[in-house]
Parts: C-alpha cells; sequence; structure tokens
C-alpha cells in the first residue's frame, strides 16, 4: 500500500504541471488583464507597471520564472490587484478558514447522511423510509444561496440567537448556519445514495446467510452491511470533500467569513493571474490527495481491491 | 410460543423427528397481487436423515425453508406449523429464531461466492456464530473453528481463518459454509442447492462430507436441489415438489425405481446418464468432410501482478497447444472443469478472440489471415449459443429483432416481409409460439430464451454451431427439450457442432467424440462411448468417476477415483505435469505431456501409473 500511495503521488507531478500550464496559457487567452480599466492608463505608466510584475517579459518567460519560484521557493508571487499581498497571503489566511467550516460541513453531511440512509433502509417502506426520502429529496433540490439568506432571517432578524455574518477566530455561533447552509443539500444526496446501497446490501446472500447464523440485527448492520453501503457513498464523498474544503462563494458572502471562496471568483473577474493560479494549483493538488484517499478507502472497504 | 402443544407431541411420535413442518403456505405480496409460492406443504426429517427435497426452478422448494426459519423476504409471510424438536417456530420472534438458527439449524446456500460476507476474513464470519450462541471470545472459538476447517478437510486451515472469500476456491467455500454452519453441532442441517454452482469433482468431495455429517454426528439434512443425481447419492427420502405443492414422497429406492407419478419420471427421465447404453454415437468419421482443422492453438493473457514500486505482468496461458478437427454432421463434446480454458478456446476457434499461436482452418483456409471483411463472411457459416440466455440477448430488442439481426447483416436483399416470414418459420422450428414475437427477453423463461438464442444462431443455416455451456443454466427438463432440439436441427441441417460443458452426462449424451481438457491441455480424445466407459486418463476418470448417476442402487456401489493434491495454479509452469509428477521430480521437463494413440481415433496425453497418482 506504502508503494502504491508513492506510485500515486509520482504519477500525479505530471498531472499538476499539465494543470499549471493549462490554466497558465487559458488565463493569458481572456481578452484583459489586470490592469485594464475605464478609464485607459498612460502607456508609459502602464508599461512601468507591466515591467513591475515582469509581464513585458515573453510567455514562456514568465511561466519558467513562475514553476522556478514554485518549486524553488514556494512562492506564488504576489497579487496583481490587492496592493501589497502575496499569494501565499491570501491563501494561508483564507484556507484556515475554508478549511474549518468545509471540514465540519463534510462530517456533518456524511454522519447526518449515512445515518439517515442506513435508518431509512433498516426501516423500508414504512412511515420512517417514507419521510427519510422525501427530506432528502427536499433537502437536495434546496438551492444553498436560498438557505442562507433563509436561516439569516430566521435566527439573526426574527430570533436574534446567532450573528449574522463574520467569522471571529472561527467561534461555533459563527460556524454553525455557515455549517447548515453548505451541508443541507449534501444530506440529501448521501442519505438517497446510503439508502439504496443499504437496501442492495440488506437483500444480500451474504446477510441472508448472517441472518441464518442467527446474529443479531445490530451485529448484521454494523459487521456486515456498513461497509459495503459506504463503497457507492465513497465515490460520491470525494468530490464532495474538494468543493466543500475549498470553501464556497456564497458562504463567504453571505457569512462574510473571509474565506479562499470569495478570492476565487473575484481574481478571475479581475484577472488577478496570480491568485487565480495559486488557488487553482491548491484546487488541483487537493483533488489528487482526495482521489488517491478515495482509492485507498476503497481497498480498506473491500478486501477484494488489491492496491 | 406453544410449549404445551409440543411435549403432547413428542409423545406422540414414535420416530423422533428433528424436523416437521405441516401444512405450511407461503405467500407473496407483489404488485400483480398475492402470489402463492408454497401450496400446503407438510414433510419430516427425523435424527441422521437426509431428506431431499426436489423439483425444478420456482417449485417453491427454497422458500419452504426460508419461510420456516422467518428469513423470508418483507413481502413474504407465512401460515402453517413448524417444529423443531417437538417447539413450534413458525414466525416466531426475531429473538427466539436467532436462538436456533445457527445453533439448533444450519443453512448452507447455493453460490458460496455471493454467501459469505465479502469484507469479513473467514476465521471472524465463523467466530462470529460461536460468539452469538456459546458467548465464546475469539481467543476461544479459535480452536473450535481450526478443528472443524480440518474436518472439513481444509488444507493449511490456520492460514485460511486470515483470508477473505474471494481467495478461496468454490470448492474450499463451500467447505467454509459448512464448518460454519456445523460449528455449534446442529440438529438439523439445511442445503440449499450447495453443490449446483460446483464442479463435479468438488460436488462429489462436498456431497461426501455431507454424508460425513449424517453419519459421524447424526445430522438431520434438508436436501434441497434440482439434481436427481445428488439425490441418489445422499438422500434416504425424497419429496419431490412441483409449482409449490408436493407431488411424490417416498424413500429414494421406491421414487428412483417404481415411480408413481408422471412428473417425478418426466424428471428421472429428463436426466441424462452417463451409463446409459443409448449413447452410442453412429457417427462415422472417415465418410465426412473434415470442415474445421485446429492446429496447436496457445492463448496467453497478461495478468497483474501487484507489490513493488512498479507493476509487473505475468503470462497466463489459458490454452496450452491444443489440436482437433471436426467433420461435416459430427459433435465434437469439450468437456473440463471451470477456468479450463474451454470457452477461451471456442471463442477462439470463431475469431473473437486473439490466438498467441496456432492455425484454425474453416474448409482449408486460414481464418487468422483474413482480413475483416472476408473473416464477416466467413463468420456467416459459424455461429454460437451462449451459456446464459438471458445475458446474451439485447435487453433493449424483441426477441424478433435479435433473430432478425443476422439477415439484417448477411442477407440485405430480404424485404421486411420476407425477414418477418424466416423469422417466423425459424421460431416455428425452435418451438417458439408466434405470439411470443413482440415480447422482450425478461418476459420470456430461461428455456424460451435459449431457444431464441438458438433460432438467431440458425436463421442463417451456419455449417457449424459452438454451444458453450448452452444447456448448462436451465432446468432438467427444459434442459433435455433444448438438447433434443439441437440435434434435430443437426440432423435437419446437416451441421457441425462443438459442444462445450462441464456436465460430462450432457456431453456424453450429444457427442460423437469426446475432448477432455485439463488446465488448457488436452488430455484426453475419443469416441464419446470409449471416453464413458474406458477412460484412459486418470484426470478423465476421476471426472467420470464424480458424476452421480441417478440411480440409487448403482451410485451408492460405485467406487469414487479421487486424484491425490489439490488443483494447481494456471500461472505454475509445472501444472502442465500435473499427471507425470515423475517426470517433473527428474527434471527432464522440456516437452509436455504429448498425446498418445491407445486405440482407434483415441488418444490420451502421457501420464504416470493410474495408481500412483490416485489419493
Amino acid at each position: 500500500m506504502l508503494a502504491y500511495t508513492i506510485r500515486r503521488l509520482a504519477g500525479s507531478i505530471p498531472t499538476i504541471l499539465v494543470l499549471i500550464v493549462a490554466s497558465f496559457f487559458l488565463m493569458r487567452l481572456a481578452p484583459g488583464g489586470p490592469f485594464t480599466s475605464e478609464r485607459p492608463l498612460p502607456p508609459e505608466v502602464l508599461a512601468n507597471i507591466e515591467a513591475r510584475y515582469g509581464l513585458d517579459q515573453p510567455l514562456w518567460k514568465q511561466l519558467w520564472d513562475y514553476l522556478l519560484n514554485i518549486i524553488l521557493r514556494f512562492d506564488f508571487g504576489p497579487s496583481l490587484v490587492f496592493k501589497d499581498r502575496d499569494v501565499s497571503d491570501i491563501i494561508s489566511q483564507g484556507l484556515p478558514i475554508t478549511l474549518t467550516y468545509g471540514l465540519l460541513t463534510f462530517v456533518v453531511a456524511t454522519v447526518v447522511g449515512v445515518s439517515l440512509g442506513v435508518y431509512a433502509a433498516m426501516h423500508h417502506n414504512t412511515w420512517v423510509d417514507y419521510l427519510a426520502v422525501s427530506l432528502g429529496i427536499f433537502a437536495q433540490s434546496l438551492p444553498n444561496f436560498i438557505m442562507g439568506p433563509v436561516l439569516i432571517l430566521i435566527f439573526t432578524l426574527w430570533l436574534g440567537w446567532l450573528p449574522g455574518g463574520g467569522w471571529n477566530g472561527g467561534q461555533w455561533p459563527y460556524l454553525i448556519m455557515p455549517v447548515i447552509a453548505l451541508s443541507t443539500s449534501y444530506i440529501g444526496s448521501i442519505t438517497r445514495i446510503t439508502r439504496s446501497a443499504m437496501l442492495e446490501v440488506l437483500n444480500s446472500n451474504y446477510v441472508r446467510t448472517a441472518r441464518a447464523k442467527g446474529l443479531s440485527e445490530r451485529s448484521i448492520i454494523w459487521r456486515h452491511t456498513l461497509k459495503p453501503t459506504l463503497l457507492p457513498v465513497v465515490s460520491y464523498l470525494g468530490p464532495v470533500f474538494v468543493y466543500v474544503v475549498t470553501g464556497s462563494v456564497f458562504v463567504d458572502i453571505y457569512f462574510s467569513t473571509g474565506g479562499l471562496g470569495q478570492y476565487f471568483v473575484s481574481a478571475a473577474l479581475t484577472r488577478d493571474y496570480s491568485v487565480l493560479l495559486g488557488i487553482t494549483i491548491l484546487y488541483g493538488v487537493l483533488t489528487v490527495i482526495v482521489n488517491l484517499l478515495t482509492d485507498l478507502a476503497y481497498a480498506w472497504l473491500d478486501p477484494k481491491i488489491r492496491l | 410460543m406453544v410449549y404445551v402443544m409440543h411435549s403432547t407431541r413428542k409423545i406422540a411420535n414414535p420416530v423422533m423427528s428433528v424436523f416437521t413442518i405441516e401444512n405450511l403456505r407461503v405467500t407473496f405480496d407483489t404488485t400483480d397481487g398475492v402470489v402463492e409460492a408454497v401450496k400446503d406443504i407438510s414433510l419430516n426429517v427425523a435424527e441422521g436423515e437426509c431428506l431431499g427435497i426436489v423439483g425444478e426452478s420456482g417449485s417453491g422448494k427454497s422458500q419452504t425453508f426460508l419461510a420456516a426459519l422467518g428469513l423470508l423476504a418483507v413481502n413474504g409471510s407465512a401460515s402453517g406449523s413448524v417444529r423443531l424438536c417437538g417447539q413450534e417456530i413458525l414466525n416466531a420472534s426475531r429473538i427466539d429464531l436467532n436462538q436456533l438458527r445457527g445453533n439448533d439449524v444450519g443453512m448452507i446456500f447455493q453460490d458460496p461466492l455471493t454467501a459469505l460476507t465479502p469484507h469479513l476474513r473467514i476465521g471472524q464470519q465463523m467466530a462470529e456464530v460461536l460468539k452469538a450462541h456459546r458467548g465464546m471470545s475469539n481467543r476461544q472459538s479459535r480452536q473450535l473453528c481450526l478443528a472443524w476447517l480440518d474436518r472439513v478437510r481444509i488444507p493449511d486451515a490456520a492460514a485460511r481463518l486470515k483470508q477473505y472469500p474471494h481467495e478461496l476456491s468454490g470448492g474450499m467455500r463451500q467447505r467454509v459454509m459448512i464448518a460454519m454452519a456445523m460449528l455449534c453441532e446442529p440438529k438439523l442441517l439445511i442445503a440449499d442447492e450447495p453443490t449446483t454452482a460446483l464442479d463435479v469433482t468438488v460436488q462429489a468431495d462436498i456431497l461426501d462430507l455431507m454424508s460425513e455429517m449424517q453419519h459421524q454426528h447424526g445430522t438431520a439434512i434438508a436436501l434441497v436441489t434440482h439434481d436427481m443425481g445428488v439425490v441418489a447419492r445422499l438422500c434416504d427420502r425424497v419429496q419431490v415438489m412441483r409449482s409449490g405443492e408436493c407431488v411424490e414422497r417416498g424413500s429414494v429406492e421406491q421414487i428412483f425405481a417404481a415411480s408413481q407419478n408422471a412428473y417425478t419420471r418426466s424428471l428421472l427421465e429428463a436426466m441424462p446418464r452417463l451409463d446409459s447404453e443409448l449413447n452410442r454415437s453412429s457417427f462415422k468419421a472417415g465418410a465426412a468432410k473434415q470442415v474445421l482443422d485446429v492446429q496447436d492453438i496457445k492463448i496467453d493473457f497478461a495478468v497483474k501482478s501487484s507489490g513493488g514500486l512498479f507493476a509487473r505482468r505475468t503470462l497466463l496461458r489459458a490454452v496450452d497447444g491444443v489440436s482437433f478437427d471436426l467433420h461435416e454432421g459430427e459433435t465434437l463434446g469439450i468437456v473440463g472443469e471451470s477456468g479450463c480454458g474451454k470457452s477461451t478456446l471456442a471463442r477462439a476457434v470463431l475469431q473473437l478472440l486473439k490466438t498467441t499461436s496456432g492455425n484454425v482452418a474453416w474448409l482449408g483456409t486460414n481464418l487468422q489471415q483474413l482480413d475483416k471483411q472476408a473473416l464477416k463472411a466467413a463468420r456467416r457459416d459459424m455461429q454460437i449459443v451462449f451459456q446464459d440466455p438471458f445475458a446474451s440477448l439485447d435487453p433493449r430488442m424483441t426477441i424478433a429483432d435479435s433473430i432478425a439481426e443476422p439477415l439484417r447483416t448477411y442477407r440485405s436483399e430480404l424485404s421486411r416481409r420476407e425477414i418477418r416470414q424466416c423469422v417466423g418459420d425459424m421460431m416455428q422450428r425452435v418451438g417458439l409460439e408466434p405470439q411470443l414475437i413482440n415480447r422482450y427477453p425478461h418476459e420470456l423463461s430461461g428455456g424460451q430464451n435459449q431457444r431464441v438464442g438458438i433460432a438467431r444462431a440458425m436463421i442463417n443455416r451456419p455449417r457449424m454451431i459452438v454451444c458453450d455451456e448452452a444447456v448448462s443454466a436451465l432446468d432438467v427438463s427444459v434442459q433435455a427439450q433444448i438438447m433434443d432440439l439441437l440435434k434435430d436441427l443437426q440432423a435437419e441441417y446437416g451441421l457441425s457442432m462443438l459442444f462445450i460443458s462441464h456436465d460430462l452426462s450432457v456431453v456424453g449424451e450429444m457427442s460423437d467424440r469426446i475432448m477432455v481438457i485439463y488446465m488448457g491441455r488436452v488430455v484426453e480424445l475419443g469416441r464419446s462411448e470409449v471416453i464413458c466407459q474406458h477412460p484412459g486418463h486418470p484426470y478423465t476418470q476421476a471426472l467420470i468417476s464424480a458424476v452421480p448417476i441417478p440411480d440409487p442402487r448403482v451410485e451408492r456401489n460405485r467406487e469414487r477415483i479421487r486424484l491425490a493434491g489439490e488443483l494447481p495454479s494456471a500461472i505454475d509452469p509445472d501444472s502442465a505435469f500435473r499427471f507425470l509428477p515423475s517426470r517433473l521430480s527428474a527434471k527432464v521437463i522440456g516437452d509436455p505431456p504429448q498425446l498418445q494413440q491407445v486405440g482407434e481415433g483415441h488418444f490420451v496425453a502421457e501420464h504416470d501409473p493410474v495408481d500412483s497418482l490416485l489419493a
């Protein structure tokens, strides 16, 4: 398994390189630049600024310098829009925030979704099951940009229980609403996937064998059905993980959390090349790692999969 | 539970009945209304007795026992009476049933791969039985588990405890199932088609094992099966079921020798028999023209082996130097156990698979040298019928469309009306009623679907047909009908046939010549009656002695020929010398064993003296 992990990580280096090069050129292909504005700058001022950020160099030279800086110094360069801020600054400030509410969201969505799904499958075709399925569909179809304002309306404006926004070092009152808003639709999907996987497993021959052995229902559920049930869930959880831990624009905007999501969107709009590339690389690396973790989880859940 | 009732009944019963079912009815609530799967079944199994419940698929034989132990699907319900040692257990609470299941009653099921939990080690699955019923810790139960694995003759039992089900062969898995069911020394063992998914030699071992449990431990056995041969070998009494009802019951001698019921008799007659004198082939190879000539075919597959930083590939030789020919109107049976390469060989003959080396010549033309167009033209003469009739038909096409497809491919000049006419005629010929024309495969039975497969293969009147386990998935009575149909069509069209099966009695009945394959190599080739009556190779002898004969008098007096040792791995290059250990130990392993002619058209691969190879 160690050999497999090393092989996979080594194999992902070219992937990341291709990602960097492709996004580098794609960004330059888009019309406009970081210093285009409604009122054009005088040409000598523009040339001056571009020379300062190295934008007057040929593209291949810019790419080469960029790559060298990352590899040698782990330096993603200065932001082109936010004055006096490095990309590394922005990431190191925003990432802990998104990681906190993202990880929490992931854990809440998984635990609640899987439990609801298992419970519904155990009570197949009873009112518990129907309720769980309807709630799941409802949650799944609820866009999170609606959940945000509704939560603020209820808990901040009407009830006055929770602060309407801000981060404040990630104290729990500031975390509750972002996590609920972000996890709701995932809870819905995870419940549905878990339920149908569990139903299939409960109808399998080996569960019949387990019953014929006289095992208690609790031991059948925990020992014999949970792992195979999680297989399809895990393949869904991988992409969800990347998505939630890299933050969400709407959470950052509605709840003013200051996470990475908002930077990504604003950087794209203002052609802040270095910030955009930095965050893209972060996404890429996270995706590679999560894919590896997903495959390792598969191998743990199903001994037939050998790495 | 009704404790008072059972005690009086116990006294009333002179022979101690372990398990009694009275007037059991099982119904299922489906979207099409209530379906009655079991109608008024009564049976009993006495201590140390083996009762056979025989019936074809859908007869309700499995549901009878699942219902008795409260294992029905959620939409099923049961009424009547089921007593275990006099105690009423039908529809008992889950807690009460859990005290019996696995403790007083052990169950083994048909498919040992899906019946064991894939992600739990053998040891864990066995230990949890003892934990549930005896309250034993893992350490306490380990000795008992090891002892039982030894008793079911699993080699290297301690290592097996740490393995997962998929790491064991089918036979090993079924032994584990038996050991697990026997852990608490149950009074009753319910075996639901325990050997149906297994090779014959493995089946014979499993049946021996069950008979040992019955006689040494006094376990009562209820054996649910469709196979009369298995019944003849193991059972004391038989009960025949059909569509949820019992049509006949009696001792095994009565049922086999003097059955009073037409359905039972038809079941017995439908069973192909290896020792039947009717199997004599009238085919004279000398007179007919040779159509297919296969020379020294070898097929390799690359298998990935894990470990290390870099993945390695090893070659697995699935078919290793097979040569044979086929004449016009002749049937060559190809027989061998699972994984021996018989299906791979068939696919290579039809060029559905690339051969590594060797020649396949059809009517004198080498098929491997043909281009795509020419190969397509040649394929018109060579068709195949597959094992699983349902899976080999396109589920989105009506059966008429499936049957018509070869016509559209090869005879595009036909009008739509002519095609419909052709399909209609062919359907009638294979015994499909004309009103089925617009049905889809899922709306038909297995037998009907296999008729569709045959019609599809036959519609262009090919000159050769390959039947790859074409009757293996069917009930015996349907199997007999399909075999008759194939024989009729062969006589009518002058077809040559490659008939591939793991079932020697079926192959014996169908074939003029038989080729026996073991691990990718031909070990024996000869006329059908010679192979069945006077086999020369030890492997053929073991195979034939393992096939149960549906006659208890014959079956119980036969001597089993058992080969020593386990099946070698196909990747092991020494496996070719399985029957020539003397040459292997002498390190003269240049040439693999060659076929030697021992009689007219009878070839046997070189082997050491038979006695030295037997267990």
